[in-house]
């Protein structure tokens, strides 16, 4: 174990790190879609990053960086342009038939609209066991019925309401819901796409909490997308920040936060609130100028230089490289 | 002071409770969307005045033929053009056969028809309007322009193209309507998967190894149910009015077997004199084509119920 991965596990902390090999690499992975006259939208361009078994990946950046897009591509709901992603050392993208299907079982995800997610014609209990009835693990329809209470209970909802529609729930319950789907294979990695943005503030730290709470009793492993800083401080060991479909960092969590490497990072974090009207009135908050470039027609060298305090000549010619500037601690910035 | 308040309180003196708040309870009954469309459906009275007269055209096309003293093809040259009487309830034809007998052997022909036209909808259109949408791109663009082909084809073209090959009967009116009826249903179809098939409830099907097949058949079809279904409340009525009027052409049924509109076309010569015989194949189609009117518009707005102005 090296340094970085020694950590306190009961005060919010857990171990980082190469504790057992990496459970999941993305590895130089980029997804473009074409959109017409010979040009393409670069959504995820050239982006490497693992998680670790029992680790939380938070990703973050604003609308429209491509996190959802690598979240998809990462679970192969979008085939990749380049680049590979490798589950416990295999290369998803390579799998098919009933690997492919076996692989389905390990990963799971969770997703941003909980209106949008439930399928309105299903009632719970054959949302639930969908993935049960997919890889046939289903049983008696006694047994299935049973598998189904029991993931509810799991969830915190009751049991008495799995033949429920979906438009009779909450949007948290909606997402509790959603949480046991993907829950019903017992999945080692869980990518969640926004799981609590669609969602109230008093409902988020409920969800935030579940999740917690099954990752500690299950052993669940995941990729955490959002765009809420402190709420993704809460829940990650990790944080990646990407920006235009690239990563500009990616250290611990409280290394981040406490000590951002990269302009954008430090852009982003100046502007959390602090609940304290005198600190927050002192702040100073690095507010960036321009607009967020396009990603059909990204910006020469760095995609940050356009808005960044401190572009120089440099930035443009060429693109930094991401490296690791402290231990543990990565950035794209040439001077990180 | 303050500075020494915030340095006192850590993180430390903090502890999780495990508390757990009970699981919120759903008061109202459970209600499935299909009982929720049924009971806007029967609370339409005009839709469901739509769908008794379907229902007693059904019945009467079943036993009308039977429960009639007269069959429907004997010529009976002693008593032609008679008024409707308690003999013959609906009078006779030229021939002297029994209007009431030969109205439900045609509204047989007629569901006949139209049941076809649904079965060909469903069956074709959902299909091939599925496949479109679903698997889209090169596949997607290939199907579509086939589709916009058969299109352009005159339906009446297709008949008559037909009859040069066939005896005309129903069931070349039948052949006809396979060629070209199930098109509309495709486009409908099409429309309404290209829209639900990036769904996140799409896409989580994916995500837990769902096969292409269970997609379409068990997500995105059956939430395309509301549109196939309307728009098969106009197929049907339009396949059957597309009979009558052959028929009445000549292009379709032909004697002794009866259809309303080769029954219209017999009454036409004489309908001054004889009204009745004009007036019964004349008035079951008319109510057959609003019957299903007001019975598609009642099951949209029951599907739909944003859309009712």
């Amino acid at each position: 174990m090296s340094v970085s991965t020694v950590t306190k596990t009961e005060n919010g902390f857990r171990p980082t790190g190469a504790s057992g090999g990496p459970l999941l690499e993305v590895d130089r992975l980029s997804k473009f879609f074409p959109v017409g006259g010979g040009q393409t939208l670069k959504a995820v361009n050239d982006l490497s990053l693992t998680v670790a078994k029992g680790e939380t990946l938070g990703v973050v950046g604003e609308s429209g960086c491509g996190k959802s897009t690598a979240g998809r591509t990462i679970m192969r709901l979008y085939e990749p342009t380049a680049g590979e992603t490798r589950f416990e050392g295999r290369n998803i993208y390579k799998l098919k038939g009933a690997e492919l299907k076996k692989l389905r079982r390990e990963m799971a995800m969770i997703f941003q609209d909980p209106y949008a997610s439930l399928n309105p014609r299903f009632n719970i209990t054959d949302i639930i066991a969908e993935p049960l009835d997919i890889h046939g693990i289903a049983g008696s329809s006694k047994e299935r019925k049973r598998k189904v209470e029991e993931l509810l209970e799991l969830v915190g909802l009751r049991p008495e309401h799995a033949n429920r529609y979906p438009h009779e729930f909450s949007g948290g319950q909606r997402q509790r819901i959603g949480i046991a789907r993907a829950l019903a294979v017992r999945p080692k990695f869980i990518v969640c796409d926004e799981p609590i943005s669609a969602l109230d503030v008093s409902i988020q730290a409920q969800v935030v909490n579940l999740l917690q709470e099954l990752q500690k009793s299950l052993g669940l492993t995941y990729l955490f997308i959002a765009h809420d800083l402190s709420m993704v401080k809460h829940i990650s060991d990790r944080v990646a920040v990407m920006y235009l479909g690239k990563m500009v960092e990616l250290a611990e969590s409280s290394e981040l936060y406490a000590n951002p490497k990269h302009p954008y990072t430090q852009a982003l974090l100046s502007a959390i609130p602090i609940p304290d009207p005198q600190i927050e009135a002192q702040k100073e908050r690095i507010v960036l100028s321009g607009d967020l470039p396009s990603p059909i027609n990204p910006p020469s060298g760095c995609p940050f230089r356009t808005r960044c305090p401190h572009a120089t000549e440099k930035c443009a010619a060429e693109a930094p490289e991401f490296r690791e500037v402290k231990d543990g601690h990565w950035a794209a910035c040439h001077y990180a | 002071m303050k500075d020494n308040r915030t340095a006192a309180v850590t993180k430390q003196m903090f502890k999780r409770l495990s508390f757990r708040p009970p699981a919120e309870m759903i008061a109202g009954e459970s209600v499935p969307m299909w009982r929720d469309v049924l009971r806007r459906l029967v609370s339409n009275k005009l839709a469901m005045a739509g769908v008794v007269f379907l229902v007693l055209l059904a019945v009467m096309a079943i036993i009308g033929p039977i429960i009639s003293p007269h069959d429907y093809f004997t010529n009976n040259l002693d008593r032609t053009n008679e008024p409707p009487s308690s003999e013959y309830w609906f009078g006779t034809d030229s021939l002297g056969r029994d209007l009431f007998s030969r109205i439900w052997m045609g509204a047989r022909i007629s569901l006949i028809v139209g049941l076809a036209a649904a079965v060909i909808d469903l069956v074709v259109g959902v299909i091939y309007g599925g496949i479109m949408g679903f698997v889209g791109g090169r596949t997607d663009e290939v199907m579509n322009k086939a589709s916009e082909i058969l299109y352009s084809i005159p339906y009446l073209l297709v008949v008559i193209l037909l009859l040069v090959v066939l005896e005309p009967s129903m069931w070349t009116i039948i052949l006809a309507l396979s060629v070209t009826g199930w098109i509309n249903m495709s486009w409908i179809v099409r429309g309404q998967i290209l829209q639900l098939k990036n769904q996140e409830y799409v896409l989580a099907a994916r995500s837990l190894g769902a096969s292409g097949s269970r997609i379409l058949f068990k997500h995105l079809i059956p939430n395309t149910l509301g549109p196939i279904i309307v728009t098969l409340t106009l197929t049907v009525p339009s396949a059957i009015f597309s009979e009558a009027f052959l028929s009445f052409l000549g292009l379709g049924v032909q004697s002794p077997a009866a259809s309303w509109g080769t029954m219209i076309n017999d009454a036409l010569a004489s309908w001054t004199l004889y009204p009745w015989q004009m007036l019964f194949p004349a008035l079951l189609i008319s109510l057959t084509m609003l019957a299903f009117n007001v019975f598609g518009d009642g099951l949209r707005d029951a599907f739909d119920p944003k859309l009712k102005k």
